[in-house]
């Protein structure tokens, strides 16, 4: 059973690889159901990368709602920055249990993440991720998620148009 | 085609308005609108409120010339060409920061930042004509503000930022009268991506209204979704819900000027911003109506405008305050800058829903924004067909005599008329 303090670095890293292989294949409605009803998905503006949502302009500052949004909006075809949709491939490593706090277990992780489209060269996003984690009904659930990128410009990743 | 031939064929009185694709494919015409069209016109280079402090400095690429964007000792903006008298290297590293000073570490050349050369390591071994006085840090030939937004150009003989900037002005005062002390800020956070397209396709994206029921369809079906009235009213021609209008505003300026029906932080309360923002956004209200009096209020409140400042630079007044310019890279690419901008008294609450607003629509991961770009970088693919397919139709609302629609085109035809008749001038 998990539970927080008992929760394993190995524990964290099956559910993060899980995690990406279910954005890899656009399985969305799937990948919701890891994140708890008041999650958040955070995307910080390349030059701001320390800073908090509600002070700064971010990329991607979502609430669980505006997540429910941008899932349904990437589900449609009239997407078009995602029709036809990017193939994605998301390399997750150095993962760490960070701190526990009470029922929150904050972890970090790098990522690398290569985006294809057309004939178009890579588009390839590196930074790290933050996580809050929370066993809900014996279960890791995502409570929040920031991804942040080392590119120091967004520059010719162009858009964050699919789940980072 | 000539060099003096026009690249537009604008014939009102036929109906006739097309633009050779030339224009947007071509890489020989890059290096020539970068000396007579950049080079010529007056230019963005910063908000005040990004140096608040004398010595605080921002460094950035304007018109391909690396520049320095600073506050001097006597507390006056200036700006200069980042790079040193001696051999050429920038001054300042940092993208942004507070100096007195600007190093030169390659050969220890150091500038004060009023710009004039102070010290240099070994002088003595200079000869007698050696002068420091000479070899400040270069300005641009003009730089002027208007309203804290602050401009430079490469064109000495160019008429004043005043009058450049023509009835764009009023626009500029409608953005700086949401603030009740007349001070905007620049928000922490920039936004910077590239788009595989040509610049001037940003420039008419910016403010085109025909494409947004098409393009937007995603963003519209959010809006319905979050309780907002996206239903064009039958029999009065429009495809939006509320009717918008397209203005030239001179040399080149031109906007659309919308009754907003998507709401506004300053101060139009929709369903998105939740029961709870209702109160403050009715007080935010008040005071503009009390300040500016009704009919003021509502102008600044009722409307959004998307206003393009020739060449390149944008500001999209409306869910958010968006400033956006952009450079060319290359013909079929662009980088593009993109910050928030609001008013400095803002509250905390009133400032994060600025910046919400600011995201359902604008930038990399907005909801609207990446179907801009998709859209951009698929005129750009298709362009390259330029030599087969010559023209492109611009002709939406140019039978009417007076007012024209957002989702007409004579806010488009009047940037390619300016930009026109700056590339075929004759130097």
């Amino acid at each position: 059973m998990v539970t927080a303090d008992s929760i394993t670095r190995a524990e964290i890293e099956d559910f993060l690889y899980e995690e990406a292989a279910l954005l890899d294949r656009w399985r969305l409605e799937d990948w919701l159901e890891l994140l708890t009803d008041d999650a958040e998905y955070e995307v910080p503006s390349t030059d701001a990368p320390l800073s908090k949502t509600g002070d700064a302009l971010f990329l991607i500052a979502d609430d669980f709602n505006r997540i429910k949004a941008r899932v349904k909006r990437l589900n449609d075809p009239e997407a078009h920055a995602e029709s036809p949709r990017s193939r994605t491939r998301r390399m997750i490593s150095n993962v760490r249990i960070t701190k526990l706090q009470g029922a929150d277990i904050h972890a970090a992780a790098n990522f690398s993440v290569y985006r294809f489209r057309y004939g178009y060269d890579v588009r390839h996003f590196v930074g790290h991720y933050h996580y809050i984690l929370k066993v809900e009904g014996r279960k890791l659930k995502i409570r929040k998620r920031r991804a942040i990128l080392d590119n120091t410009e967004l520059g010719a990743q162009g858009a964050v148009s699919f789940i980072l | 085609m000539s060099e003096q031939d026009s690249f537009i064929i604008d014939d009102p009185e036929n109906l006739i308005f097309r633009l050779n694709r030339r224009t947007l494919s071509d890489p020989s015409i890059l290096d020539e609108e970068r000396r007579k069209v950049f080079d010529r016109s007056w230019i963005y280079c910063g908000h005040a409120s990004e140096i608040p402090n004398v010595g605080d400095f921002e460094t950035r690429n304007v018109c391909g010339r690396p520049v320095i964007f600073c506050r001097d000792e006597d507390n006056k903006v200036r700006v200069f060409l980042n790079s040193c008298a001696h051999r050429g290297a920038q001054v300042c590293r940092e993208r942004f920061g507070n100096a007195r000073r600007f190093y030169c570490f390659y050969h220890g050349w150091t500038y004060g930042c009023d710009g004039r050369l102070k010290t240099v390591p070994a002088e003595d071994s200079y000869p007698p004509n050696f002068n420091k006085e000479r070899l400040s840090l270069r300005e641009p030939p003009r730089v002027e503000g208007y309203r804290d937004f602050w401009f430079i150009s490469f064109n000495s003989e160019i008429i004043s930022l005043d009058e450049y900037l023509g009835d764009a002005k009023d626009y500029i005062d409608l953005v700086v009268e949401q603030s009740p002390s007349g001070r905007m800020e620049i928000v922490e956070g920039t936004q910077e991506y590239d788009i595989k397209a040509n610049w001037k396709l940003l420039v008419e994206n910016s403010f085109d209204d025909y494409h947004l029921v098409s393009t937007h369809k995603t963003w519209l079906d959010y809006m319905k979704d979050s309780g907002v009235q996206i239903r064009a009213p039958k029999g009065q021609g429009l495809l939006l819900p509320t009717h918008g209008v397209g203005k030239n505003l001179g040399n080149g300026c031109a906007v659309i000027d919308n009754i907003n029906f998507r709401g506004r932080p300053v101060a139009k309360w929709i369903s998105i911003y939740g029961e709870s923002a209702k109160e403050e956004i009715e007080q935010i209200r008040q005071e503009l109506v009390e300040r500016l009096g009704e009919e003021r209020a509502a102008r600044v409140a009722d409307t959004n405008r998307n206003l393009v400042i020739f060449p390149n630079l944008v500001i999209n007044d409306g869910s958010s305050v968006t400033i956006r310019a952009f450079w060319p890279l290359a013909a079929d690419k662009m980088k593009v800058t993109a910050w928030a901008l609001g008013p400095v008294e803002e509250t905390r609450n009133a400032r994060a829903r600025r910046l919400d607003s600011f995201l359902t629509f604008y930038g990399p991961g907005g909801f609207a924004t990446p179907d801009d770009v998709e859209a951009l970088e698929s005129v750009q693919l298709g362009l390259q067909t330029w030599r087969e397919l010559e023209w492109s139709e611009m002709t939406r609302g140019i039978d009417k005599e007076g007012e024209q629609l957002n989702t007409d085109e004579l806010h488009l035809r009047t940037f390619w008329r300016q930009w026109n008749k700056l590339m075929t001038q004759v130097a």
